[in-house]
């Protein structure tokens, strides 16, 4: 019954900051509410029983990733008519009728998925930093070792792109 | 009683809302945040199968999926960075040539 509870509490909370991110005329808005739509994922990740991740949720996604978006909307803010408010209402009503669609078949998709059944209880180590790193470094070991390349390719694409001139020789 | 269809078809509902930012903001930087919330929305489904199969894989992927994003969010931004420098606007119906 708490978990009921809980679960439509922080569901509608989700839903709610997903709606106020994509409506908010002030892009910093957006990002805020994205931040507490990304704590009310996580908390739905510890529900879930999956502790690391809600965790490199808060960390990665919401401390690292929101806070670069912060950083670059201050920075190209200064000048007001970059950012356009106008949507024409055909396309606003196309959206939600894409929306809709979107919501029906994957909402049909997932009441086929175990229909009635509730999660099983995890098992004690499920979810702890110790399984996820021991099979991080055991079964996933290339594509881990993938991602610092990826990591890699990012920095050094990111550092050529938005390099100002004068430091070109 | 929560199941699993419960967390799918909220998982959904987000990837509607950010799917639906993206079709209708037109600011650069506003359809790169709702595609952070469509990544979220992936994420949710991820995570809730991997408690329903009991099969850690689920919170493996999320794991290189918050890696991805953060690496695709660092070169989208950058982009948005130059486009501003160069085109003097963010909104994405103005950019339509390759080369100006």
């Amino acid at each position: 019954m708490l978990e009921a509870i809980a679960f439509y509490t922080i569901g509608g909370l989700m839903l709610g900051a997903a709606v106020v991110v994509i409506t908010s005329r002030q892009p910093v808005y957006s990002v805020l509410s994205l931040l507490a739509a990304m704590f009310c994922l996580a908390m739905l990740f510890v529900m879930l029983g999956a502790y690391f991740v809600a965790a490199l949720q808060i960390l990665l996604y919401a401390g690292a990733v929101l806070v670069l978006f912060l950083f670059v909307i201050m920075l190209l803010n200064l000048r007001s008519e970059l950012i356009p408010h106008v949507t024409s209402t055909l396309r606003r009503a196309g959206s939600i009728i894409v929306g809709l669609l979107l919501c029906l078949q994957l909402g049909g998709l997932a009441i086929h998925a175990r229909i009635g059944q509730s999660l099983p209880d995890a098992a004690p180590g499920f979810g702890t930093v110790e399984e996820i790193g021991r099979l991080l470094f055991t079964t996933y070991l290339l594509p881990f070792e993938l991602t610092s390349f990826l990591i890699l390719a990012a920095i050094v694409g990111a550092i050529t792109l938005a390099r100002s001139k004068q430091t070109v020789r | 009683m929560i199941t699993l269809t419960h967390y799918l078809i909220l998982s959904a509902l987000l990837l509607a809302i950010g799917l639906i930012g993206v079709i209708t903001r037109r600011n650069i930087l506003m359809i790169l945040l709702s595609i952070e919330l469509m990544f979220n929305a992936a994420n949710l489904s991820f995570v809730a199968f991997s408690r329903s199969w009991a099969n850690a894989t689920g919170q493996i992927m999320v794991f290189f999926i918050i890696t991805v994003a953060a690496a695709e969010v660092t070169v989208g931004l950058a982009i948005a960075i130059l486009l501003a420098r160069k085109l003097h606007t963010l909104n994405a119906d103005e950019i339509h040539s390759l080369k100006w």
